[in-house]
């Protein structure tokens, strides 16, 4: 029974791979890199959320205040406005939404005189809004600007390429983690020479001896990946929970959850299989150029 | 069968000669193996015998010539070709090429293994061969377990199981003692009766002699042979009574 069982190991594996490549050094790199991965990905979402809610408050970057205004003199600065280079687009806020904006601290505004408001997108978020509102004063008198949203904007921006950078960092993880898979794809090389030309001998295909040590190296780097995601994740949640008040995630009594709910557990399902793929892919490119100079 | 036509080898250097080409080990080799014949293959150590051998195999490629094997053109043909060719090739080492972490059964089960042969009808064909070499008791046994001509028989096994059309063996008895080489020969020659090709590279007179047979001599990377253009040793005595 015992003779059969090894029999059967064996027949799967005439290279001895799983002992020329075992060990944890691999797995353990592997897992290291997973970690930062699961960290970027996670980091990516994240700010790609925050960009995406600040981008909404900041739509209107700059808002222009015309006290005691009447249509006429709106009319004016609206022209006023869309002729400044600056101005990318110019737009008077009706008087419904103005006093649904104003509700939660006004309560009803029956009555009240409101001003005439103007939300202006700029054509270049770092145009200083002040000259904007020196030049519109010139024309209509009193008028105020409040450039609160530019602040906003340039945050979402910050954000947005913090988004960024969590992608590169996740291209060098996986291109340092193919390296490393290269290096041992090269030591099980050098460690089972004589088997590989042994099989190469026997008439096995480049795709055979290729195939066994990319299922070897792919199943490594997938376990490695696992543990590395999995102990990504309890610092993930504190990170998630520690943003939410940012994020609203965990607005609405939702809470209770703290960040596990909210994190990206699609994206870090996905490590595990992708550090399979790029341990195969590696794996195999490695063993077939090898391979090339046996005839 | 097997023709080699006008061949000639360099091998890259390695070391400080790396990149450059060495000397030629094989030069203007012409001669035709018919199918189901027994060759040997003599001359002095370093006279070429291993690299004819090693074309033979298609373990290299010829730097100039033609070398045909099972009607595979070897000097153009693409790489992707050889695999299929080589599967119906044994080929048996001086020092036996076992795979030590394999067991004896698994060692011969490898080639009907790489041509994706079921396990169920393979374990009958590895049994049956390994009762042929006498050593089925062993199949569970680990190649370094075993003495050197049980090794050699192992590797024979393993060069015959799948039925080749060829089967060359590069100085087989040079790790055995006289009585295990004449078993080892035995083998061949049996083998050769199925109807394999069977080239053996030696420089073991004293075999040569116990197994008369057509033989090619090697000088110098070059066929010792002013009488016959095919290289084929004319007066070799009919050699179907040794056993």
């Amino acid at each position: 029974m015992t003779t059969l069982a090894r029999r059967r190991r064996y027949s799967r594996d005439p290279l001895g791979l799983r002992r020329a490549l075992s060990g944890p050094l691999l797995p353990g790199l592997v897992a290291a890199m997973a970690l930062l991965a699961a960290l970027a990905v996670a980091g990516a979402q994240g700010a790609a959320a925050l960009a995406q809610r600040w981008q909404r408050g900041a739509a209107a970057a700059v808002t222009v205040q015309l006290p005691e205004a009447d249509a006429a003199q709106t009319r004016r600065a609206l022209e006023a406005l869309r002729a400044m280079p600056d101005v990318a687009e110019a737009r008077a806020m009706d008087e419904a939404r103005l006093a649904e904006l104003l509700r939660p601290w006004l309560g009803g505004t029956g009555g009240l005189p409101l001003p005439a408001v103007i939300e202006l997108r700029l054509a270049n978020p770092r145009a200083d809004p002040v000259l904007v509102g020196d030049r519109l004063a010139a024309v209509v008198p009193g008028a105020l600007v409040e450039a609160h949203g530019l602040w906003v904007q340039r945050l979402a921006a910050l954000a947005q390429s913090l988004r960024w950078l969590s992608w590169v960092v996740l291209v060098l993880v996986a291109g340092v983690a193919a390296a490393v898979v290269a290096v041992a794809t090269r030591a099980g090389l050098a460690a089972r020479r004589d088997a590989v030309e042994v099989l190469h001998g026997l008439g096995a295909r480049d795709s055979d001896i290729a195939g066994r040590f990319a299922r070897r190296l792919g199943l490594m780097a997938a376990g490695g990946a696992l543990l590395g995601t999995a102990a990504a994740v309890p610092a993930l949640a504190l990170l998630v929970d520690l943003a939410s008040p940012w994020t609203g995630a965990g607005a609405g009594g939702s809470r209770a959850a703290g960040g596990w709910a909210a994190l990206p557990w699609p994206a870090l399902a996905a490590v595990p299989p992708v550090a399979f793929l790029v341990g195969w892919a590696t794996a195999q490119l490695t063993v077939r150029r090898w391979l090339r100079h046996l005839p | 069968m097997v023709r080699f036509e006008a061949v000639g080898l360099r091998y890259l250097g390695s070391g400080p000669h790396a990149g450059a080409w060495g000397p030629e080990a094989l030069t203007d080799v012409t001669f035709a193996l018919p199918r189901g014949s027994f060759t040997w293959l003599l001359g002095p150590s370093g006279a070429g015998k291993s690299s004819v051998l090693r074309l033979m195999h298609l373990a290299i490629r010829p730097t100039r010539g033609e070398v045909e094997v099972l009607g595979l053109r070897l000097a153009r043909a693409p790489r992707n070709m050889l695999p299929a060719v080589r599967r119906r090739i044994g080929v048996v080492f001086q020092d036996f090429r076992l795979l030590p972490y394999l067991s004896v059964f698994d060692n011969v089960a490898l080639p009907l293994r790489l041509a994706g042969r079921p396990e169920a009808s393979l374990r009958a064909d590895v049994t049956e061969i390994l009762r042929w070499v006498g050593l089925e008791a062993k199949a569970d046994a680990s190649p370094a377990e075993l003495s050197g001509g049980e090794q050699q028989r192992i590797a024979i096994a393993r060069a015959v199981v799948t039925r080749p059309d060829l089967l060359v063996a590069d100085e087989p008895t040079g790790n055995l003692d006289s009585r295990q080489a004449r078993r080892l020969l035995a083998l061949l020659r049996e083998m050769n009766r199925l109807g394999t090709t069977v080239v053996v590279a030696t420089h073991d007179e004293d075999l040569v002699a116990r197994f008369p047979a057509p033989a090619l001599f090697l000088h110098e990377g070059r066929l010792h042979d002013p009488d016959n253009a095919r290289g084929l040793h004319a007066d070799s005595a009919t050699d179907d009574d040794i056993g």
